[in-house]
């Protein structure tokens, strides 16, 4: 998959019937063949992208993608290691954001970067206030001015009020009428939707189209696939650091779509055996995990899923689907506004981490990096850490109860260390994993959340994890697993559920799972009740 | 090599952070053995010791402080409060009046621990109130006045020598170093401190009880703090809220971050926070004995602050 060609074609090869000039156009800003590593990691691996004037480009791809360095790269935070940045057909070497910006490519982000309690109008103007003959803000002509400037893109408001005193939808609006004030003509709109009401991503498209009208070049960042296919005009689909796809919306479907997120061929008939699970043994007994009806808004909306002892429940979804969500709620990370959780029967309290530890419950969190590994503290220490009232009386730990078991599980989990005293950072990513496990096995928990336990780890490691998940399960466990590898969920999973937008959108029950069904029901909009809930919780 | 593994490397072992307090304090004994005259006396030894005993007390509550990523700017406050306190109480005896001090110090510290645990505000401004409003509280128990204190045990536990001619003091410091240390590296309560510091997500992930280990965490600083009041009161005999202890929390959080504990929290050096302390006290008194001024003396104490947190950037993104 080389960029450049092939499946990532650049303009003006393109058809340009797209755009409403009927000609060749010359693209506003191009990345050609573009790489960016860190360290030894590749974040982008020769990725080439054209955004065309008065087009909306689609931006997509799972974590991991590529999609935030690519975005950094274009508007002058990174300088790329390889490739060429062209701005109007000339190659360009970006220094900072604000050269980017006085070049005219400009940012808005998903966090509107606003100053919330200045006026609308010098939020505008921030920066570059017009001045009056001594050096004073020219207030009443920079109100002037604000309004004429909204009013040209449809909002109509009062400026001198302060931007929080707007609902989210007009601020992002605002933000973006900032970002094209210095007459931008390359416009980078990271996520801006994902903070929105339904109404208000209305209000934002509007704002959007009027700009492609004008004959700006807009890249629109986004997870949301629906709001994909309603805006753009083209797409770029990222996988891996690479360019998977550039293709007309037109021409592509949101199935096709996730297939090439998710790294698969529509067509490609499924194969087994690519994984180390072997799907195990008859579920054995009862309901272990029983949540019902979690909600939280604008995140989940009434999600229910109960897990059997041996059973591997797959959580499938695209990201932003409330995957993450749904466990860190059911864990009691994240707080909820309603629904309930019982491990073996009993209720446990939600939004309490201890409670759902001393019932049974633990999770394996998506960011080891920040709320896994204590980074500071050594391989053992890191394990022993949910077991030490386990290993000590009267609040003194026992040094040797704490190294046998240390030992027992660096043993049995084959964690590749120097010793049990290395600190956890100097590891590899599949051996902090694999401490991670040690640490709630340690407290032998009859639930396991694991969110994405086999990301970032190499091959090896992850056979091992997958074949230990397996083994977890056969002993009686309760597992809730989530991976953004579908292979992973197709093939560990007795049962998959699958989430879109924060709603259960359908359930495969062991020989009914195949990666084709479970794409259609990614692709699949959710059922209208969730905007009803949300439009209910909104009055 | 990455950052990551660079971090990692400067991290592990003996490194110019973690152990360059141990060659500072070194360098600075051994000039003072070569050029000052009557530095290896006795009588200096005692002196330097005894001086620096309320630091390394407060500093000992600082260190465990800092290691969850916090800091605690009232210890000198607290100080006079408990001094204040012992002054006012000392006729129930010298027990009571001890004790009740050492509580008023751990209610203070309960105080700043249910801000930042419970209220969830920034440790700095948590700990600027009892910062400003402790030393008022203490002028106020003690009617704004210095109170002499008479009592024969509390005045035998400033002055009167034990082993080796060393007050009391010293081996108060001494045993709360052991303690000090043993809690952290062999108690439940000193690896979840740790861990708190080192990652607030991680070890509520880890179901660790963060909120109540916090609260424990600066009520320890008080109480330590409340320690070194009664020190200081026993050695000059008097209680004197306007000055006990002023200033004492930057002493302290020097020897803590000369020692080896990052600002940044998720580590905890016990034996280097007593260096840290030691080092600063010697190369003051070393300036003074040269002749340098008081001024002068500051401002070389400045850099060594400077340096050490020079030395730990790599550790702060």
């Amino acid at each position: 998959m080389r960029g450049g060609g092939g499946l990532c074609p650049l303009p003006p090869r393109l058809d340009a019937s797209v755009v409403n000039e009927p000609q060749l156009i010359e693209p506003v800003l191009t990345a050609v063949d573009v790489s960016k590593r860190f360290g030894g990691v590749t974040a982008l691996d020769r990725v080439s992208l054209g955004l065309l004037p008065g087009e909306v480009h689609a931006l997509v791809g799972e974590n991991g993608a590529g999609k935030s360095t690519l975005i950094k790269v274009l508007t002058g935070v990174y300088a790329p290691d390889d490739g060429d940045i062209r701005y109007r057909g000339e190659s360009v070497t970006m220094r900072s954001p604000r050269a980017a910006w006085d070049m005219g490519i400009s940012t808005t982000f998903q966090e509107i970067t606003l100053v919330p309690l200045m006026s609308v109008a010098r939020n505008l103007y921030l920066g570059n206030e017009p001045r009056t003959r001594w050096r004073l803000l020219a207030v009443n002509e920079m109100n002037r001015k604000a309004t004429a400037l909204l009013r040209r893109y449809g909002i109509d408001i009062d400026v001198r009020r302060p931007v929080v005193s707007f609902g989210a939808g007009v601020q992002q609006m605002i933000a973006i009428v900032r970002a094209v004030s210095t007459n931008a003509r390359a416009v980078i709109l990271d996520e801006p939707t994902a903070s929105l009401e339904p109404r208000e991503v209305g209000q934002v498209f509007g704002m959007i189209k009027r700009l492609r009208t004008a004959g700006v070049a807009l890249l629109f960042v986004s997870h949301n696939l629906d709001e994909v296919f309603e805006i753009s005009d083209r797409i770029t689909i990222l996988r891996d650091g690479r360019c998977a796809r550039t293709s007309l919306i037109a021409d592509t479907t949101k199935l096709e779509v996730i297939a090439t997120m998710l790294g698969r061929d529509i067509a490609e008939v499924r194969s087994t055996g690519r994984t180390s699970f072997t799907r195990g043994q008859e579920v054995l007994d009862g309901v272990v995990l029983d949540a019902v009806g979690l909600s939280r808004r604008h995140q989940l909306h009434d999600v229910s899923l109960s897990v059997r002892a041996g059973e591997v429940l797959g959580l499938a979804g695209l990201l932003g689907s409330g995957r993450s969500e749904t466990v860190k709620a059911i864990f009691g990370t994240q707080r909820i506004d309603d629904g309930s959780v019982r491990v073996g029967g009993k209720r446990v309290r939600t939004g309490s981490p201890r409670s759902s530890l001393a019932a049974g419950t633990a999770l394996l969190p998506e960011d080891r990096k920040a709320e896994g590994i204590v980074p500071t503290m050594s391989v053992r220490d890191n394990i022993v850490l949910m077991a030490l009232p386990q290993v000590s009386r009267w609040g003194f730990i026992s040094p040797g109860r704490v190294d046998r078991l240390v030992t027992a599980f660096i043993a049995r989990l084959g964690i590749k260390t120097s010793g049990a005293g290395q600190n956890i950072t100097q590891l590899s990513g599949g051996n902090q994993q694999k401490a991670l496990l040690a640490r709630l096995l340690c407290i032998e928990p009859r639930v396991l959340l694991l969110d994405e336990p086999t990301r970032g780890i190499d091959i090896g490691a992850k056979a091992e994890v997958q074949a230990l998940i397996q083994q977890l399960a056969d002993q009686g466990r309760g597992i809730v697993l989530i991976s953004s590898e579908l292979e992973d969920v197709v093939e560990g999973s007795t049962r998959v559920v699958v989430l879109n937008r924060g709603t259960v959108v359908g359930e495969l029950d062991r020989d009914a799972i195949d990666e084709h069904k479970i794409m259609e029901l990614m692709a699949a909009a959710p059922s209208i009740d969730a905007q009803a809930i949300d439009e209910r919780a909104d009055s | 090599m990455t950052t990551g593994e660079a971090a990692a490397r400067w991290r592990s072992g003996i490194s110019l952070r973690t152990h360059g307090v141990y060659a500072a304090l070194g360098i600075v004994i051994a000039f003072n053995l070569l050029f000052t005259p009557n530095f290896a006396t006795v009588t200096n030894v005692r002196l330097q010791l005894v001086q620096v005993t309320p630091i390394v007390v407060v500093a000992l509550g600082m260190a465990v402080v800092v290691a969850t990523a916090g800091i605690d700017l009232s210890v000198g406050a607290t100080m006079a409060l408990a001094a204040a306190t012992l002054a006012a109480t000392i006729d129930r005896g010298p027990a009571i009046a001890i004790a009740i001090a050492l509580l008023v110090g751990v209610l203070a510290g309960l105080f700043n621990g249910v801000l930042v645990g419970v209220v969830r505000i920034q440790p700095i401004v948590a700990t600027l109130g009892l910062f400003i409003a402790g030393r008022g509280f203490a002028l106020m128990i003690a009617d704004g006045r210095l109170t002499e204190i008479f009592d024969p045990t509390i005045r035998s536990i400033g002055t009167k020598r034990l082993v080796g001619g060393f007050q009391a003091g010293v081996f108060v410091a001494l045993s709360l170093t052991v303690i000090i240390g043993v809690l952290v590296r062999y108690t439940v309560f000193g690896k979840r401190v740790v861990a708190i510091g080192g990652s607030p997500d991680a070890a509520r992930t880890a179901g660790l009880p963060v909120r109540p280990s916090l609260i424990l965490v600066y009520a320890l600083s008080g109480g330590l703090a409340a320690v070194a009041g009664v020190l200081a009161t026993a050695r000059s005999g008097a209680a004197d809220p306007s000055f006990v202890g002023l200033l004492i929390e930057l002493s302290a959080i020097t020897a803590v971050v000369v020692g080896g504990t990052p600002l940044a929290g998720g580590e905890i050096r016990v034996m280097g926070t007593v260096a840290g302390a030691l080092l600063m006290q010697l190369i003051f008194a070393t300036l003074i004995r040269h002749d340098l001024s008081d001024a002068d003396a500051r401002m070389v104490q400045a850099l060594i602050i400077v340096a050490a947190v020079y030395i730990q950037r790599g550790r702060l993104r």
